[in-house]
């Protein structure tokens, strides 16, 4: 048997055990008879997911290509900078969680919500505030499933030596026939699995590179007569200045809060404890996962020095330092990165187009009215054909995609991050707030992006977030004072 | 929480998310002060835990696993269970036992929920 096929014996044995899943979940979700259960199934799993499935599933929905490949491939070109940096990261689950915290599981049980936009729906009672939403969700989603996919593809051309167009085919119609097959469930149990794979696959690459360099303090001493600044917290030439990277601190920090995919999380989980151990388990793992992948990009430069572009580093170590089967074992796991962050996104896209636009809009928002069955077939065709389109516009790829992928990360949060949390925690928080920081906040993160004005190294979305809390602040005394139900309702007023 | 809030759990939500603010300032601080405190200076000049500068070593290699038990710690003796679905009762006084009698009945449901990858049967 020659290499590649050795390679190849990991990642097909990892996709099947998804479909496989897939099939388990669907049984489960065929057992609900009405049409609010099913909806209740497919795109939330009918709340019920344990401390260690939701810890996986929110580590799964937020690491993506970019923390196997794109960012150790930074920390290859920059050095310890770049991991002290991508450790910002390390928040992420408890902070979700703990900040959204046991209101928001409440209050989406009380409001029978299952994604953010009906959430966003039983708070502000706005009509616009749901459509823009639904459009940002819609979009940027797209962007972002697009450019997983194709960095999937590629890093799968890059090991596997086969044609891009294979590595597409393969796991792209992977994640979307499962998704569509299984609902939340399928997602959510691909996702624990994923997560595992992808602590393994990074704790085996970095042991090999770690040996290959002899031993950490040899690798920590070539570095240093590559270039000092690769073990400073500055990096080479003072390329990661301080402002910069504490701008980090609100982008990957708080900001995650503001990505649905990964908030939509915090309303599926069963009971309390599970939250507890969730917020606990996973910022071990995702602490442990980032270190090892962003460790093995800088201590990777000791050991190929010379690569024309950082991206290369990964795909290129784990070629030259493991062997066939195991390289496969490592490729699975950005893939299951890529696949946990796509079938979060595709489900929230399905369920944006049935249920935020279709039901409310054609059903009078009242679900009972389509027949199970029917409803049945729209959840899948809908996620099946979103899933599809996503696969033939990375067929042939735009070249942009880690412009693509940053654009949508930050376009998310300006949209979802104060609607969210003021409306969680603010009880003057009104429609016209919303909606005034949905449009300021991408406006300005738009024209921040596009226009680079300099601003001494701080990232674009802190203004952005700055700016989309004043408009919010403002648009709510503007507009008009909340509904008294709503209050009742989000407060917890007595019966 | 003013008076109008009748629903104990928001409450103590309201203080667990406070709590969770909290841990992420103080996961900050140990980042910001080991990283630029011990890293600032001439490379030359490092000194070395396990074979890494000494800055990447407490902000980075140590930094997460302390966060980890700062986090089992406020979770283990501040964070509270309680039922997610019921409705409880509102008069003040009686709130809070009738949701501990919930919450006990939910213990006793689900005694080994750790480990649990895969779903429990609950509709």
């Amino acid at each position: 048997m020659n290499n590649t096929l050795l390679t190849m014996i990991p990642v097909v044995g990892y996709l099947a055990l998804s479909f496989a899943i897939a099939l388990w979940a669907k049984k489960r979700a065929d057992s609900n008879k009405s049409s609010l259960g099913f909806i209740e199934d497919y795109f939330i799993g009918g709340r019920s997911m344990g401390g260690f499935v939701l810890a996986m599933t929110i580590i799964a929905s937020y690491t993506s290509a970019s923390s196997f490949v794109g960012g150790p491939g930074v920390a290859y070109r920059l050095g310890l900078s770049w991991v002290l940096l991508a450790m910002i990261q390390v928040p992420a689950t408890f902070l979700t969680l703990g900040i959204l915290g046991k209101r928001f599981a409440i209050l989406a049980r009380k409001t029978q919500s299952v994604t953010i936009s009906d959430f966003l729906r039983a708070r502000y009672k706005s009509d616009t505030v749901v459509l823009l939403c639904s459009i940002a969700l819609l979009v940027f989603f797209m962007a972002a499933m697009v450019a997983q996919f194709i960095g999937g593809a590629r890093l799968f051309q890059a090991v596997t030596g086969y044609p891009y167009i294979v590595g597409l085919v393969l796991f792209g119609i992977t994640v979307v026939l499962y998704t569509a097959i299984g609902g939340f469930r399928a997602v959510v149990l691909t996702d624990a699995i994923q997560g595992i794979v992808m602590v393994v696959a990074v704790v085996v690459v970095l042991f090999a590179i770690i040996n290959a360099g002899g031993g950490m303090e040899q690798c920590i001493s070539t570095l240093k007569s590559i270039d000092p600044g690769l073990i400073t917290p500055t990096g080479p030439k003072n390329s990661v200045p301080e402002p910069f990277i504490l701008s980090f601190w609100i982008l990957v920090g708080l900001g995650i809060l503001g990505l649905p995919q990964t908030t939509q999380r915090c309303m599926g989980y069963k009971d309390s404890r599970s939250m507890h151990y969730a917020m606990i388990m996973g910022t071990l793992i995702i602490g442990f996962m980032i270190l090892c992948a962003h460790l093995s990009g800088t201590l990777g430069r000791a050991i190929i020095p010379d690569l024309p572009a950082g991206d290369l580093a990964m795909p290129t170590l784990i070629v030259e330092l493991l062997s066939p089967m195991w390289a496969g074992v490592f490729i699975a796991g950005p893939l299951a990165a890529i696949m946990s962050t796509v079938d979060s996104m595709l489900l929230l896209v399905s369920a944006a187009i049935i249920k935020d636009l279709y039901i409310h809009y054609k059903c009078g928002g009242d679900a009972s009215k389509m027949t199970p069955v029917s409803l049945k077939k729209m959840s899948l065709y809908s996620t099946t054909v979103v899933g599809f389109m996503v696969f033939l516009a990375a067929i042939q790829p735009p070249d942009l995609l880690v412009w693509i992928n940053l654009f949508a990360f930050g376009g998310l949060e300006a949209v979802f991050l104060w609607p969210i949390i003021l409306g969680l925690y603010w009880k003057k928080a009104n429609a016209t707030g919303a909606i005034a920081s949905i449009v300021v906040g991408v406006g300005a993160f738009f024209i921040l992006t596009i226009m680079k004005p300099a601003m001494g190294g701080v990232h674009a979305i802190v203004p952005t977030t700055m700016l989309a809390l004043t408009a919010f602040i403002a648009g709510s005394y503007a507009g008009r004072p909340v509904d008294k139900h709503v209050v009742e309702l989000f407060w917890g007023a007595r019966q | 929480m003013n008076k109008k809030t009748h629903d104990w759990r928001f409450a103590q939500a309201n203080k667990e998310a406070l709590l969770a603010l909290g841990a992420y300032a103080l996961y900050f601080v140990w980042w910001y002060v080991s990283a630029y405190g011990l890293g600032d200076g001439n490379p030359e000049q490092y000194s070395y835990v396990l074979g890494l500068p000494e800055w990447f070593f407490y902000s980075c290699i140590v930094g997460y696993p302390l966060l980890t038990v700062v986090l089992w710690i406020m979770v283990r003796f501040f964070f509270k269970d309680m039922p997610l679905d019921e409705e409880l009762p509102d008069e003040d006084g009686q709130a809070a036992p009738s949701a501990e009698l919930i919450n006990a009945s939910q213990a006793n449901q689900t005694d080994q929920i750790e480990p649990a990858v895969e779903f429990k049967e609950s509709a």
